[in-house]
């Protein structure tokens, strides 16, 4: 078992003040307004360290899923800017955004895997972005990426599963797939929306070791949403709670006091 | 006291409907009416069964005596069907996803809605005729009418198939950077492959139907000749053709499933 990188690495927030220009995203003043008026993200900034897992925390409805998906423009922001390898992904076209997006790796809630394609299938539909259309219906991946495909298969321990059919999978091996999805597209960023809300306690701390591991290996920075503070705390190098569209705690785990939760969730009688 | 009604302990679980009584009522007072103003007396309906019987008489024993003439229209009828339905297959998978309101905006799908309410408002021995004066008499008449038919049919069956798609899965691989014909080939179409082949049989099974009938206006297939027995008032031909229709409609069934099974991976 390799040393967790969070634990190793120095805090990246930190780290990223000290090389101000080393940060692998950076988030100014995001507002996302489904309804006029009504804000869900009020001016949210961030800047994400090259490394490590940065954990969101935060009640339901907070926007945690909102300010994920804004980062890769599957919900379009209001205002505000997001800066991602040099460019400022909010004023992206629509053909520059997919080559962008190629470079952001998602794993989801509900794993969203396509149920009815194979798990080799589902792992190499993480290449779509550099496959031509023509090329990907008649499954003619070059041979390197199919090579890929069932290493990464065999990191997440599903290398006899390839030929079964995501819908054949229990939860966890499909969150495992869904990782490994996202890491066949060599991503610069992962993204992670509640990769552990429909999993149950043991699969839970599972996937997020595996996770953990895997972009740490691979040095690729990683959000998180998560329900979880116990988990959060355990694997994350950096806390971001979130509460009411706003960032109201940002710092190391060991610095989320009880005082701190309830600021973000609101309320103490849930924490005794 | 005890004449008074008890009360009632709990609300009343079930509250008498007024309108949908209504509507019963008015349905029933609707069939009486029309029933008394067609005269369906009961001597009419002995009167019926009478011509019924001779019809029937007349009908037995089938001839086959003419089998090549009948092999003839069979064999045309079913290659029409086959012919009309791949036709309307490939026409249908691009309308209906143009047609599909959770993949394609607004101005696209309206269009593309449109082009299949016209396919489907007519019946396909309508368009039958229509095609018969347009490209003449003959079996293309009769595939192209048919073709009409499938694309009205399978595009509304398949648009609203990828309308009830997950989007969760179409979000995943648009996720990844994946161009809109991947997101279609990797997201849309294998969520929803399987309803399409069902879909596509069904049609397969209607157009073998509609292909002995677009006979009987000029569009080939085993109508034609059906239609000029009929008029010759040579039922037991008559009933012959009946018989092969059934058998060919069967046959068509047995082709159908074994295809759905082929494809049920």
């Amino acid at each position: 078992m390799t040393v967790p990188a969070s634990r190793a690495a120095p805090h990246p927030v930190a780290a990223s003040i000290s090389a101000p220009g080393a940060a692998a995203l950076a988030i100014r003043n995001l507002i996302k307004e489904y309804v006029r008026g009504q804000p869900v993200l009020k001016g949210i900034s961030l800047t994400i360290a090259p490394n490590g897992i940065t954990a969101i925390i935060g009640p339901s409805g907070t926007g945690k899923s909102t300010l994920i998906r804004c980062i890769n423009r599957l919900v379009e922001p209001t205002s505000g800017e997001i800066v991602f390898e040099g460019r400022s992904l909010t004023l992206l076209s629509r053909r520059s955004l997919r080559v962008v997006r190629r470079l952001i790796g998602m794993v989801f809630q509900e794993y969203n895997l396509v149920e009815r394609l194979t798990v080799i299938e589902n792992v190499l539909s993480g290449r779509l972005g550099y496959v031509s259309p023509f090329k990907a219906w008649l499954r003619r991946f070059p041979p390197d990426d199919v090579t890929e495909a069932f290493s990464l298969l065999e990191a997440v321990g599903l290398a006899d599963y390839a030929q079964q059919r995501a819908d054949s999978l229990s939860g966890g091996q499909r969150q495992r797939v869904g990782i490994a999805r996202a890491l066949m597209q060599r991503p610069k960023l992962l993204l992670a929306d509640e990769p552990t809300s429909s999993l149950d306690p043991k699969t839970s701390v599972e996937v997020m070791t595996l996770m953990q591991e895997l972009t740490f290996e691979r040095g690729i920075p990683t959000i998180v949403n998560i329900h979880n503070v116990d988990l959060a705390r355990r694997f994350a190098s950096r806390m971001v709670g979130l509460s009411g569209g706003a960032v109201v705690f940002d710092g190391p785990p060991e610095a989320l006091s009880e005082d701190h939760l309830k600021q973000i969730y609101g309320g103490e009688d849930w924490l005794h | 006291m005890s004449a008074a009604p008890p009360a009632l302990a709990h609300p009343r679980a079930f509250v008498p409907n007024w309108p949908v009584r209504l509507a019963w009522i008015v349905l029933a007072l609707y069939l009486a009416y029309a029933l008394s103003h067609l005269e369906l007396t009961p001597a009419r309906f002995l009167a019926g069964l009478e011509f019924g019987r001779n019809f029937l008489a007349k009908l037995f024993p089938p001839d086959f005596a003419r089998w090549e003439l009948l092999l003839k229209g069979l064999k045309e009828s079913l290659e029409m069907a086959v012919l009309a339905s791949a036709l309307g297959i490939a026409l249908s998978l691009p309308v209906s996803l143009l047609a599909a309101r959770n993949l394609m905006p607004g101005w696209v799908t309206w269009p593309a809605r449109m082009l299949m309410v016209v396919c489907r408002s007519f019946h396909p021995v309508i368009v039958a005729i229509v095609f018969v004066k347009a490209v003449g008499f003959g079996a293309l008449a009769g595939i192209l009418a048919l073709t009409v038919a499938s694309v009205g049919f399978l595009g509304k069956l398949f648009t609203e198939a990828i309308e009830e798609i997950s989007l969760k899965q179409v979000e995943a691989v648009r996720a990844t950077g994946a161009p809109f014909m991947s997101v279609i080939a990797y997201g849309v179409l294998p969520q929803v492959f399987a309803r399409f082949i069902g879909f596509a049989s069904y049609e397969l099974d209607a157009n073998l139907r509609n292909s002995t009938m677009v006979g009987i206006v000029g569009a080939g297939g085993i109508g034609g000749t059906l239609f000029a027995a009929f008029q010759r008032f040579d039922y037991d031909f008559v009933c012959a053709i009946i018989v092969s229709i059934i058998a060919l409609i069967i046959a068509g069934e047995i082709l159908t499933n074994s295809v759905k099974r082929v494809f049920r991976a």
